[in-house]
């Protein structure tokens, strides 16, 4: 398991690199740049910017140059964008108020849904079940950038409960809406697949024997049922768990969190060259991350699994 | 509408202690004798992250409201736009209009109680010149003309040689190389305010946090979390402090406009823009709060006159078709609603001292400019009964272009019988393609002057011009405006130009733009004749509700 381990953090090293590699190809491929604007800068005014910041140099020694700096350093550079930030200092402020939404978001949507999707399963074709698969279905079909502006009509309009946005260094009643926004969708998801899985489970031989031998039906599902039923979740949350902590740029557009969701997107559009490598990286790292974790649980529930 | 400007230098404002006592007594009645509020603080939303907070570096909008709260230029703008006193209290300018002079007063003092001195403000320039700086806004210092700019900003010279001197601590000298009339007018621009160099020498890049900041302006730097939101709070070193009534002035950045609004409904904040379209309703359902006033900017559609554009659109005739077949009014009526107003001229008709010149396009009826526009298509030999034609309108990814795009092809289509398709580019896609001038038919566009005056639009459809994305190029024309920089009246000189465009259509004027926001009923002094929307929060007070 530890040469494993040992082996999967090896490969990401290469993994990073060419997704470095690949991300500064189709940077430097899409037109414009990090200094255009509706009024063109005069030549000389954007040679001495592009001077300052290394943009004069060959596209390779550009690239090889980041990936030292980094290496050596930690070091992402400059945002072109945000004169006075550095990428460093984006990340640092954007990060953790992605990872304290997404955080929340995961586990109320893993202890709501699962549980959802469990008790469905038990109770199939019952009106608890209609409800249920109803609620998923329904939070499924509404995308969170028609959820976001709802729950600021509802909540901060109508009833004036709740502030409409902004995060004031995460105090409670800022970060329910993010994380109710964040969390619907994947609910609904995780609530479906644990139903069917656990249905599939509670209709296979060795339930069917557990059963017979007469144990309580309680003592059937947790001791017996609930660990194969949640292997499929586990391989879901992985991807979905890099998804919530790395934000959502809906999120934190709507509510004015601050995070690192509308970094992202920002600095493609932007063309912030630092910033989207430098997100890019991160982004990159926790998914191996995750997946990793994901895979080494994956083990530790299903014994038919060695590595 | 306040005047607060009282050009007295008289006031102590070095009465630390006394300020806040001052203020007290202050407190109770605002300029016009109003009761005031308790609360004295004013809270406006943004669309993004201010990219710098720097005079230097400061390149968008929101930026330079920033920068005017921080920091206080060599002249400032009254609530009608026009230059009053700063921390200058005056300029002279010499008999060929090519030195100013300007005289500044004793008493202005940065907020760690150092006097602003002459030599601040040549350092800043100096900085701003400098290509280390590498400053976006190096071409405004250009477009000021002073002495040595170019060469300075070439690295050919070192910025010490730029043509402004400190020649006492209260006396600063700028030499030309040429008469610009509209130079002070310039000097209200963020990217000429004074800087503290010892401050900035200390803290390198770090100078603009929180607690390292030093400005002159009515407010200091109090706390910004980036992406999230900016407070000042006011600066009781201030010059004028006593006559400042907001004590905190915050900036929420909040990206989605949509998102601001129900907020601003919530009454979380006082200000905010109008999402385009919603204008209207939100007139009805908050008439004194919703406002809409020009803006110094103009919407148009390059028309492409290189070779790369359609052949049909070399044709001026064509070209006044399309011109005319666009139902403006249909436009800022039904499509834009925010009070836009109707463009036959690239100059803003708001803009100081211009008058847009007779355009007999203008006087017409929709339906006399359609017959009219359907008679010059057919001598083209273009049209129903001609060659078919079909023009491609490219725009910047944006619902509100999107709008517009599809209005004024229905229009062609309807009128002239012309296919229209429509091309979308995302913003930095678009740039290019429009500044390489790769596109077949017309590329949309907006101009916002730099200062107000008619050369700041005028000057982009000069032949060498960067911003001229049609290509136009006439000899004529450029000599107009080489003659109308040192004229003594410019503006029969700007009317000639603009009747050039008028009778060539390299450009097709659409609307010009409206600045649409929503504003708390209790937020007086917001200076709504200034056509560039340049607001001090000095100039602001809240007064008591039922007012």
């Amino acid at each position: 398991m530890f040469s494993y381990i040992l082996r999967r953090l090896l490969v990401a090293v290469p993994t990073l690199l060419i997704l470095v590699v690949i991300s500064f190809i189709l940077m430097f491929a899409a037109p414009g740049g990090p200094f255009n604007s509706e009024r063109p800068l005069p030549p000389q005014v954007l040679a001495n910017i592009q001077a300052q910041y290394g943009l004069d140099q060959p596209y390779w020694k550009q690239m090889v140059d980041y990936v030292w700096n980094v290496v050596t350093k930690f070091d992402f550079g400059p945002s072109f964008q945000y004169r006075d930030r550095s990428v460093n200092g984006i990340i640092a402020q954007g990060f953790p108020v992605t990872l304290t939404y997404g955080i929340w978001s995961a586990v109320i949507a893993v202890i709501v849904g699962v549980t959802i999707g469990i008790a469905a399963a038990i109770r199939q074709n019952t009106w608890l079940d209609y409800v249920s698969v109803g609620f998923s279905i329904g939070a499924q079909a509404l995308p969170n950038f028609v959820m976001a502006p709802l729950l600021v009509i509802v909540f901060t309009l109508w009833l004036g409960w709740l502030p409409g946005g902004g995060w004031r260094g995460g105090q409670w009643e800022y970060v329910i809406m993010p994380v109710i926004a964040l969390s619907t969708s994947y609910m609904a998801s995780l609530a479906r697949i644990t139903r069917s899985s656990m249905l599939e489970v509670l209709n296979s031989n060795f339930i069917r024997t557990a059963k017979a031998k007469g144990l309580p039906m309680r003592r059937v599902i947790l001791r017996h049922a609930l660990k194969p039923a949640l292997l499929p979740v586990i391989s879901y949350l992985g991807p979905a768990f890099v998804g919530m902590i790395t934000g959502s740029v809906v999120v934190d557009v709507a509510f004015s969190t601050g995070g690192i969701g509308q970094f992202f997107v920002n600095s493609a559009f932007n063309r912030d060259y630092a910033v989207i490598m430098g997100i890019t990286i991160l982004f990159g790292m926790l998914t191996i991350g995750f997946n990793l974790i994901v895979d080494i649980l994956y083990a530790w529930i299903d014994p038919k699994i060695r590595y | 509408m306040n005047i607060r400007h009282t050009l007295k230098a008289t006031t102590a404002a070095l009465l630390v202690t006394g300020g806040a006592a001052f203020a007290q007594d202050d407190a109770m009645t605002g300029p016009n004798g109003e009761a005031l509020a308790e609360n004295q603080t004013f809270t406006y939303r943004v669309l993004d992250e201010f990219p710098s907070i720097d005079p230097n570096l400061i390149e968008d909008v929101e930026g330079s409201a920033i920068g005017r709260n921080l920091f206080e230029g060599l002249m400032s703008q009254n609530d009608k736009g026009e230059v009053v006193p700063g921390v200058a209290t005056g300029y002279e300018v010499s008999e060929d209009g090519m030195t100013y002079t300007f005289t500044l007063r004793e008493d202005a003092t940065w907020s760690n109680g150092e006097p602003v001195t002459a030599n601040d403000f040549v350092y800043s320039w100096q900085r701003a010149a400098d290509p280390a700086t590498a400053s976006e806004y190096q071409w405004y210092m250009g477009l000021m003309a002073i002495e040595n700019v170019d060469e300075v900003m070439a690295g050919d010279m070192e910025p010490s040689e730029l043509g402004v001197t400190a020649v006492d601590d209260y006396t600063l000298e700028v030499k030309l190389t040429q008469p610009l009339p509209y130079f002070p007018q310039m000097v209200t621009h963020t990217t000429t305010f004074p800087v503290p160099q010892s401050v900035i020498e200390e803290f390198g890049d770090e100078w603009t946090q929180p607690g390292n900041m030093v400005g002159n302006g009515a407010y200091v730097l109090a706390e910004r979390v980036p992406q999230e939101y900016i407070t000042l709070t006011k600066n009781e070193n201030y010059w004028d402090a006593e006559n400042v009534y907001i004590e905190e002035v915050t900036a929420l950045i909040i990206n989605d406009e949509n998102a601001a609004l129900t907020r601003w409904e919530a009454g979380e904040f006082d200000q905010t823009d109008v999402p385009a379209g919603q204008f209207p309703r939100l007139s009805e359902e908050y008439p004194d709060e919703a406002i809409s006033v020009p803006n110094l900017c103009t919407y148009y559609y390059n028309v492409n006159l290189t070779d790369k554009g359609l052949e049909a659109l070399q044709d001026p005739n064509v070209r006044t078709a399309l011109s005319m077949a666009i139902d403006r009014d249909v436009i800022v009526n039904n499509v834009t609603a925010g009070g836009q107003l109707p463009a036959y001229s690239l100059t803003h008709s708001g803009t100081a001292d211009f008058e847009v010149p007779e355009i007999e396009m203008a006087d017409m009826t929709q339906e006399e400019r359609n017959t009219r526009a359907q008679e010059l298509l057919a001598e083209a030999g273009y049209g129903p009964d001609g060659e078919p034609l079909e023009v491609e309108i490219i725009y910047n990814t944006s619902d509100a272009h999107r709008s517009i795009a599809v209005a004024i092809g229905q229009m062609w289509s309807q009128t002239l019988g012309i296919e229209t398709s429509l091309g979308n580019q995302e913003w930095q896609t678009y740039l290019t393609t429009r500044g390489e001038k790769d596109y077949q038919g017309v590329a949309r566009a907006g101009w916002c002057a730099d200062y107000n005056e008619a050369s700041s639009f005028l000057d982009i459809m000069q032949s060498d011009s960067g911003y001229n994305d049609s290509g136009f190029e006439s000899a004529e024309y450029d000599e107009l405006l080489a003659e109308a920089r040192t004229a003594e009246d410019p503006l029969p000189l700007y009317q000639q130009a603009e009747e050039i465009l008028v009778a060539e259509q390299p450009i097709l004027p659409i609307y010009f733009y409206t600045t649409v926001f929503m504003l708390d009923s209790s937020i007086q002094g917001w200076p709504l004749e200034n056509a560039q929307d340049n607001w001090y929060a000095k100039d602001l007070y809240r007064v008591a509700e039922g007012e």
